[in-house]
């Protein structure tokens, strides 16, 4: 097996295999489909994910980046549990949304920027912040009001029921956090390099 | 007398050499092995050149031991021990080492490979000095033979024999034989009656004079070894004698209560609690079903036994054990059915209208529980769309990771039946179709002909969660189409799973019990995977049909003949060489405590009363070594693998622990 | 026995309602949960979508926070559970990246032994450990004549299925079946609600909350009852926009199986945190349970 994966060494497959704990099980697809049919979001994606592997085993880079596929994933895990290769393929998302994010390669999805709002709290805060990433995401990293607007009798109502807070709750020892997010991110940047 | 030891390393072409510096090997052996006269590698030691050589150094040199360092030697110590012998050197005397399959093929580093190669050839060395010269004995060969299931390659198997001349004992689990070919309704690619082909085999062996058929019998106990096997079946109580039924039938007729038969109907439909398992069962006899019985569970009732005419009923019977001696032993145990409820995404056992490929066998079978109408499970309606999934519990790492290897050509019968039988609309779901054998890849062609939509894609999940009005009250199955690369959810009226063919729940149990043993995924383990696929590596005991891995009725029909073959063989020659590789006991050390008559597993120590002294029973032992290590006063001695042979082994192996101007050469080989 | 407690952010407010029947239920039930100090969010799915070293080490704090003394941990929210318990795995199975979250934790001082801790989902501990007779023995107030739909979502299920079906789980409908409850067997009970996808894509995230309602309602069920916020906010936040953006009309209460089992064992519904939901509950009970349900 070893052996095997050293051959791909520097393809888009080893990539992605690299990248994803359990991932070396991707050389095992059997092309049967398992994961398309049981996706919910299926019908909404441009490629299925056993078309995605196809592209990663071919190398066709640029496609599988562009792709919608991972960003209609709602992590729901079906693939994974049915997948008869024990292909970790929600995992493979996870690889493939991050690559497509660090390199800026996403079309068409909004899903990077309520991340990003939602972990910005988070490194801030230690904790979510449900109102303000409701604003934040949708006026300052969306740009779309409407949407905010549409949302607004539901927020009311939340408001109102006492399940949505204004003010966002911090951690005691946030400095904790911060540093070992911190280091986190310096070990991620120089594996990259 | 001084030793004169040849070594012999083979490069097996790369395959040895490829990982071990043969040469190096060869010339190491040859400086610091003691006792070696001559050491040589050659490309491939097997080969009539390479025993050329061998033969002519004995006779040149006047050789008093052979070391050949190559494969396994499973596969070549026969060739090398015969090339001795021709040379005039006791086969005995002759030690293969493994530099193969121990060295090579599970190593990549050279430099390690190579010491370790040097190790083996050491300890190899080492043994053969002290190894005696044997001679192996001769057993007469019973003309016997059991065969174990009767299902249509255990039936072959046994008219092949019986037909020869010779005498067959074949055990049966169930009822009557026929095993899972007489549920089938037709057979691929040809889609004769699957009936019509069988029962005339059937009757054929129900008939013969030279066939003993035990059914509704287990296979409890083998010992002795090839030739001469004893062994021991369990006849189970049938409540019906044997020798006084006429097979008449009137029991069942009348018999008032009613069962599922979950076996030969597979729960489709019903039997008697007195049953013969279908109308063509051989024998006619039947069996009463206790936990069913009125009679056996509430006491009351004995109308089979008031109308038998042949007053042939009896309650009182008990299970018998029959003691048989053969010579050799065929299994073919055959398989059985994978659980479709593992795979609780298709619905079966939960949603009414999921069938297993077993279950819509009888509903297509005109001799079935619906007269071979297809309907649903409300016992009317016709489906108008059926679906048909393949690999249900195949090439699934979570259920079985080999692929049946039948199932789509069972699938494509299926199809075709339907199609013949109603209008239904027919959609099969594959992930790749496989149809290798002759005439199979036409049958694919015939039913693309046919009309059935055909879709690649393994099926995600069958579900009764309605999305779209045409969608209500349907069996959705959703999948992706991987020729397209779009999800679909396609309604149908009924579904149909391939599931997958596995070995016998207590195949593993069997097999040890006349040792033999299984793969990872328990189909029984051929002697060679290509070159002996039907003998095993116990020598008498051979195995035939899907007891072996999946395979289809020819294949079946051709293993069981071949395993005939074989055992036709060995009765012919009429004797067997068994290695001389025996325990014996000195006497004079023994001090008659019995403790090795207890422990031997193969009941081949007797106890001398009058000398007070134990002895091994030569024609029984099996050389396992038990008793060897048992013994308290050391006095057992294990011919080939006595004491000192072993510990010169040892000391052999540990060579680079021993002085420092030897462990100089481990550094250079380095 | 004594549990650490991690809520998870959606609990304390959002979610208040699942907290407060959680505690009700089990001091109750004897369970001792000592909530973990200082817990911090387990990211979603988020980091996971950005740096998977950050992911991890952001969840492997509060594993690391986890007294030594203490080798169980409970999460009520699907995501916390899965995410704690996947980053244990992780640690476990890929040395290399588990030396590496050690490493980010030792600049915060701490530092998480893979395999110490035990994740564990609520539901799981009622079942598992409490048991069925306990369960039984507690109900005063059985739900003879509501029918309930159990949903389980899928990250309590899957991949990590703990000791149930990763298709249809069972563990919530013996609960329900031992407070009196008639347990309806619909076929989506381990479908997806969208999950976040609510944010990113509405009409993709409403079409799968259309799916679950509708089949609840197909069965006749008088609610659901989920196992985590998610759900519950997708289902019972967005059933007014669900109804509007496909002219349905849903009126299905979502409620927590916390909060039932409280019902069942006869404490007070404000207690447990009724009212907070948006489609009504009390009416349903009040209606279903013939009239042995004062309301309050």
């Amino acid at each position: 097996m070893a052996a095997h994966i050293a051959e791909k060494k520097g393809t888009f497959l080893e990539e992605v295999i690299e990248a994803t704990p359990g991932g070396e099980r991707l050389v095992h697809c059997l092309q049967c489909g398992s994961c398309g049919g049981s996706c919910p979001s299926g019908a909404d994606m441009e490629y299925t994910p056993r078309t995605l592997f196809a592209m990663i085993s071919g190398g066709d880079r640029e496609a599988v980046l562009a792709a919608n596929t991972m960003w209609a994933c709602v992590s729901c895990y079906f693939c994974t549990s049915r997948c008869p290769q024990n292909i970790p393929i929600t995992d493979i998302m996870y690889t493939l949304k991050r690559i497509s994010i660090a390199e800026r390669r996403y079309k068409n999805t909004d899903a990077p920027a309520l991340a990003k709002t939602f972990t910005d709290f988070v490194d801030k805060y230690g904790r979510s912040y449900e109102a303000g990433l409701a604003t934040g995401y949708h006026l300052l990293k969306r740009w779309k009001p409407i949407q905010l607007m549409k949302m607004g009798p539901m927020g009311v109502q939340m408001f109102t029921k006492g399940r949505m807070a204004i003010l966002p709750t911090k951690i005691r020892q946030i400095d904790q956090l911060q540093a070992i997010i911190k280091k986190a991110k310096e070990l991620s940047a120089s594996e990259k390099k | 007398m001084a030793e004169k030891i040849g070594i012999y390393v083979c490069h097996c072409g790369s395959n040895i050499a490829g990982t071990v510096d043969v040469e190096e090997v060869a010339r190491w052996a040859g400086v610091n092995v003691k006792d070696v006269v001559i050491s040589k590698d050659y490309k491939f030691m097997c080969s009539s050149l390479g025993q050329q050589m061998i033969e002519d150094d004995i006779k040149k040199e006047g050789l008093t031991g052979v070391v050949v360092g190559a494969c396994s030697p499973h596969l070549h110590e026969k060739t090398f021990r015969a090339t001795c012998s021709r040379a005039g050197l006791n086969p005995f005397l002759c030690q293969m080492t493994n530099l193969r399959e121990h060295v090579s093929w599970v190593n990549s580093d050279k430099e390690a490979g190579t010491v370790k190669a040097k190790s083996l050839i050491s300890a190899a060395a080492e043994r053969v000095k002290h190894q005696a010269p044997l001679e192996p004995m001769r057993v007469k060969v019973n003309p016997a033979t059991l065969v174990v299931g009767g299902g249509i390659a255990g039936l072959q198997a046994t008219l092949e024999l019986a037909d020869a001349g010779y005498h067959v004992y074949l055990v049966e689990r169930e009822p009557s034989i026929g095993g899972h070919m007489a549920q089938f309704d037709k057979t691929f690619p040809t889609l004769d009656c699957s009936a019509c082909i069988l029962t005339p085999k059937m009757s054929e062996v129900g008939q013969h004079e030279n066939v003993t058929m035990l059914t509704y019998s287990e296979l409890e106990e083998v010992s002795g070894s090839v030739g001469n096997f004893k062994v021991k079946i369990r006849k189970k109580a049938r409540y019906v004698n044997y020798d006084k039924c006429t097979g008449c039938g009137i029991c069942v007729e009348k018999c008032p209560r009613k069962v599922i038969d979950d076996v030969f109907e597979v729960g489709m439909g019903h039997r008697k609690a007195i049953y013969t398992p279908f109308p063509q069962a051989v024998p006619r006899v039947p069996v009463i079903d206790t936990a069913n019985c009125t009679y056996f569970t509430k006491g009351k009732c004995q109308v089979c036994s008031k109308i038998c005419p042949t007053a042939a009923i009896d309650y009182e019977q008990q299970d018998e054990i029959v003691e048989l001696e053969v010579g050799n032993i065929i299994m073919a145990t055959g398989w059985k059915l994978f659980d479709c409820k593992k795979i609780p995404q298709y619905g079966y056992g939960r949603l009414a209208n999921v069938y297993t490929n077993m279950e819509f066998e009888r509903l297509c079978n005109a001799a079935g529980p619906t007269n071979g109408k297809i309907v649903l499970r409300d016992g009317k309606t016709e489906p108008k769309s059926v679906a048909i999934i393949h690999c249900v519990g195949s090439r699934d790492v979570k259920t079985n990771p080999y692929c049946s290897s039948v199932c789509c050509m069972a699938a494509l019968k299926l199809e075709h039946l339907i199609l013949e039988k109603t209008k239904a609309e027919v959609y099969a779901f594959y992930i790749d179709m496989r149809t290798p054998m002759k005439e199979y890849e036409e049958f694919y062609q015939r039913l693309l002909e046919e009309g059935v939509h055909f879709v690649r894609g393994k099926v995600a999940e069958v579900t009764d969660a309605a999305r779209m009005p045409d969608e209500q009250g349907k069996l959705i199955v959703q999948v992706e189409d991987t020729l397209v690369g779009k999800q679909r959810r396609i309604p149908v009226d009924m579904v149909v799973l391939m599931g997958a063919i596995e070995p016998q729940a207590d195949a593993k149990e069997i097999g040890l019990k006349c040792g033999i043993s299984c793969s990872m995924a328990g189909w029984y383990t051929e002697r060679h995977p290509k070159l002996d696929p039907v003998a095993t590596m116990t020598d008498g005991v051979f195995v035939a049909g899907v007891c072996q891995g999946p395979k289809d009725i020819p294949a079946s029909v051709a293993q069981g003949a071949a395993a005939a073959a074989r055992v036709q063989g060995m009765i012919t020659k009429g004797e067997v060489l068994i290695e001389p590789i025996v325990a014996s006991i000195n006497e004079e050390g023994c001090s008659g405590c019995r403790i090795c008559n207890t422990m031997c597993p193969y009941n081949a120590i007797e106890f001398d009363e009058e000398k007070n002294v134990s002895r091994v029973i030569t024609a029984l032992c099996k050389g396992c070594g038990t008793c060897v290590a048992a013994c308290p006063a050391g006095v057992i001695t294990g011919a080939h693998f006595n004491n000192e042979q072993i510990f010169a082994e040892i000391e052999g192996i540990l060579w680079d622990a021993k002085p420092q101007t030897e462990k100089k050469e481990l550094q250079t080989a380095k | 026995m004594k549990y650490a407690y991690y809520p998870g952010c959606s609990l304390e407010c959002n979610a208040a309602a699942y907290d407060n029947s959680v505690h009700e239920v089990a001091d109750l039930l004897g369970i001792k949960l000592q909530t973990l100090d200082d817990w911090n969010c387990c990211g979603a799915t988020e980091y996971f979508s950005q740096d998977e070293l950050t992911a991890c080490a952001v969840i492997a704090r509060n594993l690391a926070l986890v007294e030594p003394q203490v080798n169980q941990l409970v999460a009520p929210c699907a995501a916390c559970y899965l995410n704690l318990k996947k980053t244990d795995r992780l640690m476990s199975d890929h040395a290399e990246l588990g030396a590496k979250v050690n490493e980010c934790l030792a600049a915060g001082g701490l530092n998480y032994k893979p395999g110490r801790v035990t994740v564990r989902h609520m539901l799981d501990v009622i079942v598992d450990d409490i048991g069925e007779t306990a369960v039984r023995d507690k109900v005063v107030r059985p739900l003879t004549g509501l029918k309930v739909a159990p949903y389980y979502g899928c990250q309590v299920v899957r991949p990590i299925a703990d000791g149930d079906c990763t298709e249809y789980p069972m563990k919530m409908d013996h609960l329900l079946t031992w407070i009196g409850a008639e347990v309806v067997d619909y076929p989506v009970k381990a479908h997806c609600c969208g999950g976040h996808m609510t944010q990113i894509s509405e009409p993709q995230a409403f079409e799968l909350i259309r799916r679950l309602l509708q089949s609840a309602q197909d069965y006749q069920a008088d609610m659901i009852l989920c196992m985590c916020p998610m759900c519950q906010l997708n289902l019972d936040g967005y059933q007014g926009r669900v109804n509007g953006f496909f002219g349905s009309d849903f009126k299905l209460p979502i409620m927590y199986f916390t909060q039932m089992l409280g019902i069942a064992f006869g404490l007070e519904p404000k207690k447990l945190g009724f009212g907070k939901e948006l489609v009504a509950a009390l009416p349903v009970l009040k209606a279903k349970l013939n009239g042995q349900f004062a309301l309050s």
